[in-house]
C-alpha cells in the first residue's frame, strides 16, 4: 500500500473515531465507579441533536458542544438517580435511557428547526480542520494528525489526562476503590454514592460530547439515526479496552479505520455491495469482543470492576 | 436524616397495584412538561392519542394490528430475560424471520409443487422460527461457550440483519415490476395470513379491519409459553438459573444447554413476529417491517414482569401509544416519536416505583437519626 493512501486512511480513521473515543472514555469512567450505563446510544444521539440545534440557532458551534455536554449530564443523572439511589436494575434503566433518548432525539429533530420545523437538511456551524503550525509540517504523519478539527485536539489531551487521573491521582484511586469494593471504600470514608453520582454524570457529559462530535464535525447536520449504533460499539470498546483509556483510543481508531477502509472501497468502486461493507463495523465488533473475552479468560485477566452492575447498600453483602 | 429505608419483608399488595399506576401518571406528567417546553399542549395531545388508539372500531383494530408483532417480540424477550440472558436482538431475529418467510413464499413455493394452501403458511412460519432461532443462537452460543457479552453481540446482529434484508429488497429480490419501489414482489395468495373479517366461520361482531390470524398465533404462543414456564421442569430451571445461577449449577442444571434452548425459543418467537408482519400485513418483504419492535419488546417484557399474559396486555397498551402517536402526526402534525418518549418515560417511572414495592421508607424520629446518619 502506498504511503499517501495509508496516511489518508489514518486521517479518516481519526475523524471517524473521535466520537467513539469520547463515548468510550466516558463510559469507562462510569463503569470504573461500578455503574453500568447502557444508555450511551440514547445520550449520544441526544447530544448530537441538541448540539446541532443549539449551534444552528446561536451560530456558535461551541455553544452546541456545551449544550450536548449539559444534556448528556442531565440524562446520566436520571440513570444515576434510578440505579444508585433507588437501586433499580442497571441494565433495564440503561436500556430505558437509550429508548427514551432515541425517541426524544427523533422528536426534537422534527421540532427544533426554525419555526418548529424539522432540523433535517439544515446547514449550521461546524468545526473545520485547523492546521496546527509546526506540528502539521512533521513529515509523513503531520497532516494526518495535526490538520484536524478542534474536537480531535481535545481528544489528544483527554486520553492521557483520563489515564493519569484514573491511575495516578488520589481521586482516581478512590474511583477504582468504589468500583472494585464499595464496602471497603465506604469504610475508608470515601463517599460511595457521591463518587458514583459524580462519575456517572461526568461519563454522560463525555458521551454527549461524542454526540456533538458527530453532528458538528464528522457528519455535520442532523439525520435520523445519526449515531447508527456507535453508542453500543462504545460499550463494546470499553470491554475491548479492559477499562483503560489508552486502549480505548486504540480500539476507537481501529474502528475508525474500518470505517475509513469501507469508504475507500466504496469510493474505489468495489463490486462488493454497500450493505455488506456497512456490516463490517458490527461484525468486527462481535469478532473483537469474542477475541478479547477469550483472551481474558485464558490469561485469567479480569478487566471489569468487581462491583460493576451491583447497587451498593450500606451494611448489606453484595456479590 | 430521620428517614430510614428498609426492605419490605412481605410484599405490599397496595404498593404493587398502586406503584405502576402512579408511575404511568407521573410519566404522563413528565412527558407533558417536555411537550409544554417545545410549545405543544399536552392535554390535547394525549386526548388525540387516546382517540386515535381506542376511539372507534377502526382505531381498536389498528391497535391490535400494531400489537401483534409486539406480542411475539415481547414473549421472545421475556423468556430470555427470565434467565437473565439479555437478548437485545429481537429486532434482528424478527428481520431474519421476515427474510426466511419471504424466501419460502416467493421462491421455495415455486419449486416445490406441494407447497400450497395451509402447508405453505406452515412452512413459512417454520422457516421464520428457524431463521430467528439461528440468529438468536449466535449470541447464545458465544455466551454459553465463550462467555461473550450477549447484550453487545445480539445488538450488533440487529444491524447486520437489517442491512441484509435491505440488500435483498433493494437488490436481488427487488420486484422488477415495482416501479423502483424498494420491496419484493407480492406473495402468492396462499402465502397470506387471512384477515379475521375474511374468515367465514368467525362471527363478525364489528369491523376488525386489518386484524389477521397472526394475533391468534401470538395468543396461542403466550399460552404455550405460560404452560412451559409455569408448569414444566424446564420452566423451573430457567427461573432458578435466572434467580441464582450458582445454586442452579450446584443443583446440576446444565446452563450451557439451557442458554441454547432458551435462545432457540426466544429467537424463534421473534422470527415469528417477522412472519406475522410479512404474511399478515405487507404481503412482501419491504421497508417498514423492522421498526423497533425488538427494542419496544424490552419495555413490554419488563412492564409485564416477564409474564406471558402480561405481555399480551402491555403489548396492546404500548401499541395504543404507537397508533395514537401516528394519529397525532396526521391530525396535529406532531412527530410520532412522542409515543417512544412516553414509553421510555413510563419505563423510568416504573423502575423508580419498583423501589417502593421492595422497600419502605420509615420516619424514625430524631433519636434514630443520630445512629443512622450517613
Amino acid at each position: 500500500m502506498d504511503l499517501a493512501l495509508l496516511i489518508s486512511i489514518v486521517a479518516v480513521a481519526i475523524q471517524a473515531g473521535v466520537s467513539l473515543v469520547y463515548a468510550t472514555v466516558g463510559e469507562i469512567f462510569t463503569e470504573r465507579s461500578g455503574v453500568l450505563n447502557l444508555g450511551v446510544e440514547g445520550m449520544m444521539i441526544m447530544g448530537a441533536v441538541t448540539a446541532f440545534a443549539a449551534a444552528y440557532h446561536s451560530g456558535s458551534a461551541w455553544l452546541g458542544v456545551l449544550t450536548a455536554v449539559a444534556v448528556g449530564a442531565a440524562l446520566a443523572l436520571i440513570h444515576a438517580f434510578l440505579t444508585i439511589t433507588l437501586r433499580a436494575d442497571q441494565v433495564v434503566s440503561g436500556l430505558a435511557l437509550t429508548i427514551f433518548g432515541s425517541g426524544l432525539a427523533s422528536f426534537l429533530g422534527q421540532r427544533l428547526g426554525p419555526g418548529g420545523k424539522p432540523l433535517v437538511g439544515l446547514v449550521g456551524p461546524r468545526f473545520m480542520p485547523v492546521e496546527l503550525p509546526v506540528l502539521s509540517e512533521i513529515p509523513v504523519v503531520g497532516k494526518a494528525l495535526f490538520a484536524q478539527n478542534v474536537l480531535v485536539y481535545i481528544m489528544y489531551v483527554l486520553v492521557p489526562v483520563a489515564a493519569y487521573w484514573i491511575y495516578k491521582t488520589r481521586p482516581g484511586l478512590h474511583l477504582r476503590a468504589v468500583g472494585e469494593n464499595p464496602a471497603t471504600a465506604d469504610a475508608l470514608g470515601i463517599g460511595v454514592f457521591r463518587t458514583r453520582y459524580a462519575y456517572t454524570v461526568f461519563g454522560g457529559m463525555l458521551v454527549g460530547l461524542g454526540g456533538a462530535a458527530l453532528s458538528l464535525a464528522y457528519t455535520p447536520g442532523w439525520t435520523e439515526n445519526i449515531t447508527g449504533g456507535r453508542g453500543w460499539i462504545a460499550i463494546a470498546l470499553v470491554i475491548f479496552a479492559l477499562w483503560d483509556p489508552w486502549r480505548a483510543l486504540l480500539g476507537a481508531l481501529l474502528f475508525g479505520g474500518v470505517n475509513a477502509i469501507q469508504f475507500r472501497l466504496q469510493a474505489a468502486g468495489t463490486t462488493i455491495p454497500a450493505p455488506f461493507l456497512n456490516m463490517l463495523p458490527y461484525l468486527f465488533t462481535i469478532l473483537v469482543l469474542t477475541i478479547v473475552t477469550v483472551y481474558e479468560s485464558v490469561s485469567k485477566r479480569v478487566g471489569a470492576p468487581a462491583a460493576l452492575g451491583l447497587p451498593y447498600v450500606r451494611g448489606e453483602r453484595t456479590g | 436524616m430521620p428517614l430510614q429505608i428498609e426492605p419490605r419483608l412481605a410484599p405490599s399488595r397496595l404498593a404493587n397495584v398502586l406503584a405502576p399506576l402512579v408511575a404511568i401518571v407521573l410519566a404522563l406528567l413528565f412527558s407533558g412538561i417536555l411537550l409544554v417546553a417545545v410549545g405543544v399542549d399536552p392535554l390535547e395531545t394525549y386526548r388525540a392519542m387516546l382517540r386515535g388508539a381506542f376511539g372507534s372500531a377502526y382505531a381498536i383494530s389498528e391497535t391490535l394490528v400494531r400489537a401483534t408483532p409486539l406480542m411475539f417480540t415481547g414473549l421472545a424477550v421475556s423468556i430470555a430475560f427470565r434467565m437473565l440472558f439479555w437478548n437485545i436482538g429481537a429486532e434482528g431475529q424478527l428481520a431474519m424471520g421476515a427474510f426466511a418467510a419471504s424466501g419460502v413464499a416467493l421462491f421455495l413455493s415455486q419449486s416445490v409443487p406441494w407447497l400450497k394452501g395451509p402447508a405453505l403458511l406452515l412452512a413459512m412460519a417454520l422457516a421464520a422460527f428457524a431463521a430467528g432461532a439461528v440468529w438468536g443462537l449466535i449470541p447464545g452460543s458465544l455466551k454459553a461457550f465463550l462467555g461473550v457479552n450477549e447484550i453487545i453481540t445480539s445488538l450488533m446482529l440487529n444491524y447486520v440483519a437489517i442491512l441484509w434484508i435491505q440488500y435483498l429488497y433493494y437488490g436481488p429480490w427487488k420486484d422488477p415490476q415495482g416501479f423502483g419501489f424498494p420491496g419484493t414482489a407480492r406473495f402468492p395468495d396462499d402465502a397470506v395470513l387471512p384477515r379475521l373479517k375474511d374468515t367465514a366461520w368467525l362471527p363478525q361482531l364489528f369491523d376488525t379491519g386489518r386484524v389477521h390470524w397472526g394475533l391468534f398465533l401470538a395468543i396461542v404462543a403466550a399460552v404455550l409459553l405460560w404452560l412451559v414456564l409455569d408448569r414444566t421442569r424446564w420452566g423451573y430451571e430457567i427461573k432458578v438459573i435466572g434467580e441464582n445461577p450458582r445454586a442452579a449449577r450446584y443443583a446440576g442444571m446444565n446452563i450451557v444447554r439451557n442458554i441454547l434452548l432458551v435462545m432457540i425459543v426466544s429467537g424463534g418467537l421473534a422470527g415469528l413476529a417477522g412472519f406475522s408482519q410479512v404474511a399478515g400485513i405487507s404481503y412482501r418483504l419491504q421497508q417498514g417491517i423492522v421498526v423497533g419492535d425488538g427494542y419496544t419488546a424490552i419495555i413490554v417484557a419488563w412492564l409485564a414482569r416477564l409474564n406471558p399474559f402480561g405481555v399480551l396486555l402491555v403489548a396492546t397498551l404500548l401499541a395504543a401509544l404507537f397508533v395514537g402517536g401516528d394519529q397525532i402526526q396526521i391530525t396535529m402534525g406532531l412527530p410520532a416519536a412522542v409515543a417512544q418518549v412516553l414509553q421510555g418515560a413510563i419505563l423510568f417511572f416504573v423502575l423508580a416505583s419498583s423501589f417502593f414495592t421492595q422497600y419502605r421508607i420509615r420516619w424514625t424520629g430524631r433519636r434514630a437519626a443520630v445512629v443512622g446518619e450517613q
